[in-house]
């Protein structure tokens, strides 16, 4: 009631002092660094400028951006098109060891990227075990270069951020009521037809959370091409890495990884629009 | 889809995930230092790990960040997914918002601000500075962990409580810790392993005197493969593995 | 001692600008035990909450035990809730359950086991105070949660809908465990239930509300047999309706026309001729007759026999009149009265005892 209520107060306050110093603070900064200028002596000169923005269209920085949506966004269409059916599979199966298959999902989730990376890492080097295996086989007699190259990047961003392509699907497959599809059957459509009209406009918000959760980083885990791309493939985060901590120009840093919020936050408002969409039918429908 | 094709499809997938693992953890034990083919068993590598002064100091500073920051952002977390759940105050929704962008947002994006905020602020890089972000990247997961939980609740258990005399704290105490403790549990976990395993928000925000594991792996990585790296993720993956698994066992068990 | 435990003075309440609950004023007497009915979304709940403090009124004075309780939480007022679906706490045990609000006012331990298995002897539930909730059955939870709300000795017990989620005959049994609980204690008693059979089975008063105002409040057989309006009539119970044209009025009769025949009604609420009046009659109160019973019919209408639902100890029937009025009657079964055996279609007479129906004004339009 309107009682001073002290726990939650300190509740509030304290989880406001921490996000707002920790998380909204920094996001700001960064806003701000992105208007500023390298400088000659000192990190960033203090004076407003949206001259790095400008920049950003260089052919350099243009290109970058690029090849990075195109393999970030190949990487994500392949998990799509690979972990939707399985997803699916494994949101309406009665095995007994549901639990265990999705465990098993699960794990790969937590596990850190850069050791699975470096495991692709050890299978792809000349001297990995495809390579030792084929000639070992007799079917090549030189390694092949398997490793540092675009598609080695990809195999690696999709062998580590599958797992987040599933989980979203499985959680919002799971969630579908079945009664559906049976009764869109039992009204004469097709397999395809209850695919088209039923499943996949119900799933809909799982299938823009998994594109977020696999796009973004993406383009942002920048030590994947470094192990599996060598010096070749740069991906945006490649770049703002760079820009932090070899180039030292921090307000370019800043305004790409701008870009990279402003992307976010463009699939945030598709996720959400979809998903209160979908909430609201059924909540009428009830 | 008939059944073969379904099961042969999943064991694909599955074997996808777990086969580079295996051979990974499996050539750990090989006796060769280059060569990919089978040289025999050895606890070499393992052996080399334990010896390595170096390694072990990394390996105590990963464990002490990852302990203090799961147990800082599990009792944050907790109270955010208690205060969001339970209370109106302004800026509410703003705070739901914060939490979930937290979680989409590529980490580089939150790495590189990190590392301007401790630049503003003239923080030197090091062991709090790491710490700090540690705590701040898991606060979201535990505040979701445990508010999927709580929706999970009766809500007339709070109001019964509120009219049989308790205050909030008690509430908190007595009634949302020991229904909730399964999934805080699993939330500090998960924080565990999440600062455990963190690469790229740590390579922004620590400093040169004090290195942690992920990062180590990394810089060996990059400076060339050594059967030492192999023996060093396969620990470091069938502690994720293990801590994963509890984690699941907690999140499911039921009240 | 006061003699009204609660009074409610003017009290609203709106979420959000738009009103739940509209001026209600209302006093309930010490030991009484008061249902609230009404359909879904009333705001008899909404009642209850601001009675045990977890809402607050926007407008108007409660008062418990003669003090006015505004701002005051739900632990500084001298009442407890049972809830809807019990909100037991699952990791307590019983007794833990039931000792939770006399540790919070941290009362000595003996004091505390004291009244727990007081409390626990009431509901008879003392040889089960090891077991956690869900060891329960529906029943023995629901005792739990009384159990849990009457060792704080409240001055006023809540309800909100305890009965609910237990099945028919587990309902009826507690329904008229919970009447001897309350006997027994005797606390007041305020109840919330949509059922209509359990709020006049149960109360010493009813409170009959729509829309977020009380329509009618009197005892169970003041709303069922002198409903003040057709929304009270309909909600409790089923009723016919009659259009009932009035040809002339005095202060003591009216002369109608109801269907076709004209009747002398005794004019209760001081009608005047230019009314247009609803005649209600409930359908236990119709009589059936059978063609060959019937010497004099002109009081009675003719009707067809739609449907005979045979209930055990009364039959329904669903009768159209030559208007295509369709009424509902029902007739008891009697030993030695064999007249009860209707046919579809059979050709029958009604008619009611004159001064039974229910004359209202008709607010339809």
């Amino acid at each position: 009631m309107r009682q001073i209520n002290i726990f939650k107060k300190i509740s509030v306050i304290t989880i406001w002092l921490w996000l707002g110093f920790f998380a909204l603070v920094p996001n700001v900064l960064v806003m701000i660094t992105s208007m500023l200028q390298q400088g000659d002596n000192e990190l960033v000169r203090l004076q407003l400028t949206l001259i790095n923005y400008f920049e950003l269209f260089d052919t350099i920085y243009v290109r970058i951006f690029v090849h990075s949506i195109w393999l970030a966004g190949l990487c994500t269409f392949l998990c799509l098109i690979v972990g939707y059916p399985f997803a699916y599979i494994l949101a309406r199966t009665h095995h007994r060891y549901k639990g265990l298959l999705l465990l098993l999902v699960i794990i790969p989730f937590w596990t850190s990227s850069l050791i699975r990376s470096y495991a692709i890492v050890t299978i792809l080097k000349a001297k990995g075990i495809i390579n030792s295996l084929f000639i070992w086989l007799g079917i090549i007699h030189q390694p092949l270069q398997l490793l540092y190259s675009g598609s080695a990047v990809v195999v690696g961003l999709v062998y580590s951020l599958l797992p987040f392509m599933i989980l979203p699907l499985y959680a919002n497959i799971e969630k579908l009521d079945m009664r559906l599809i049976d009764a869109a059957r039992d009204l004469g459509a097709t397999k395809l037809t209850v695919f088209r009209k039923v499943i996949l406009p119900l799933t809909m918000p799982g299938i823009i959370a998994g594109i977020m959760l696999v796009f973004l980083p993406a383009m942002s885990m920048f030590y994947i091409p470094d192990l599996l791309g060598g010096a070749k493939t740069l991906l945006v985060g490649n770049l703002i890495e760079n820009q932090f901590l070899a180039a030292r120009n921090w307000p370019m840093g800043s305004t790409v990884s701008i870009i990279l919020t402003l992307l976010m936050g463009l699939m945030l408002l598709v996720y959400w629009r979809s998903s209160t969409k979908i909430n609201k039918e059924q909540q009428e429908l009830i | 889809m008939n059944r073969l094709s379904k099961l042969s499809y999943m064991t694909l997938i599955y074997l996808f995930f777990y086969v580079p693992i295996v051979i990974l953890i499996v050539y750990s034990f090989n006796n060769s230092t280059y060569s990919m083919l089978w040289h025999g068993f050895t606890w070499q590598w393992y052996q080399q790990l334990i010896a390595d002064t170096d390694l072990q100091s990394i390996a105590i500073h990963s464990l002490i960040v990852g302990i203090l920051a799961a147990t800082a952002a599990t009792i944050m977390g907790t109270l955010t997914a208690v205060t969001l759940f339970r209370y109106q105050f302004y800026g509410k929704k703003l705070l739901h918002t914060l939490i979930f962008i937290l979680i989409v947002s590529p980490d580089i994006v939150m790495g590189i601000s990190l590392l301007i905020l401790y630049s503003t602020m003239k923080i030197s890089l090091g062991f709090c500075t790491l710490l700090f972000a540690h705590i701040t990247f898991c606060i979201p997961f535990v505040a979701v962990t445990v508010y999927s939980r709580m929706t999970g609740l009766d809500k007339n258990i709070f109001e019964a409580a509120r009219d049989l005399g308790a205050k909030d704290f008690t509430i908190f105490l007595r009634i949302i810790i020991p229904l909730l403790w399964p999934a805080i549990i699993a939330g500090w976990l998960l924080s565990f392993t999440l600062s455990l395993d963190d690469v790229i928000i740590s390579y922004f925000v620590t400093g040169p005197d004090f290195q942690i594991l992920p990062l180590q792996i990394f810089s060996m990585v990059r400076l060339g493969i050594t059967p030492e790296i192999n023996a060093l993720c396969s620990v470091m993956f069938s502690i994720t593995l293990l801590i994963v698994i509890v984690s699941q066992m907690m999140l499911r068990k039921k009240q | 001692m006061n003699q009204n435990i609660i009074e409610l003075c003017e009290v609203s309440k709106n979420y959000h600008d738009h009103p739940v609950l509209n001026n209600i004023s209302f006093e309930v007497k010490n030991g009484e035990f008061l249902t609230l009915l009404g359909p879904s979304g009333c705001g008899k709940t909404t009642l209850l909450r601001l009675l045990s403090g977890f809402e607050a009124p926007s407008n108007g004075i409660i008062y418990i035990d003669g003090k006015n309780v505004a701002g005051l939480g739900p632990h500084q007022r001298q009442v407890n809730t049972v809830f809807q679906s019990y909100a037991l706490f699952p990791h307590m045990t019983v007794f833990d359950n039931v000792a939770f609000g006399l540790r919070c006012k941290n009362l000595p331990k003996d004091e505390i086991e004291q009244h727990v298995m007081e409390a626990l002897k009431m509901v008879k539930l003392e040889t089960l105070i090891h077991r956690k909730p869900h060891q329960l059955s529906g029943g023995q939870q629901q005792r739990v949660a009384i159990a849990r709300a009457v060792v704080n000795k409240p001055l006023v017990l809540l309800l909100d809908e305890p009965l609910s989620s237990l099945d028919y005959r587990l309902r009826k049994m507690m329904q008229i465990e919970l009447k001897q609980l309350q006997t027994d204690l005797g606390i007041t008693f305020i109840f919330v239930t949509h059922d209509q059979e359990e709020a006049l089975s149960m109360s010493d008063r009813v409170a009959v509300m729509f829309d977020g105002k009380i329509a009618q409040i009197g005892t169970p057989r003041e709303v069922y047999e002198e409903p003040i309006n057709l929304d009270v009539a309909k909600f409790i119970g089923e009723v016919n309706i009659f259009e009932t044209k009035v040809i002339s009025a005095n202060e003591k009769n009216l002369q109608v026309e109801i269907e076709g025949r004209q009747f002398i009604l005794k004019n209760r609420k001081n009608f005047s001729s230019d009314q247009i009046l609803c005649s209600l009659v409930r359908p236990e109160d119709l009589q059936v007759w059978a063609q060959s019973e019937v010497t004099d019919n002109s009081s009675m209408f003719p009707a067809c026999v739609e449907q005979v639902i045979y209930k055990g100890s009364t039959v329904d029937l669903m009768l159209r009149l030559p208007s295509n009025k369709v009424l509902a009657a029902t007739q008891f079964f009697n030993e030695d009265d064999e007249k009860l055996d209707f046919q579809l279609g059979e050709s029958v007479w009604v008619n009611w005892v004159p001064g039974w129906e229910v004359i209202l004004a008709d607010e339809t339009d």
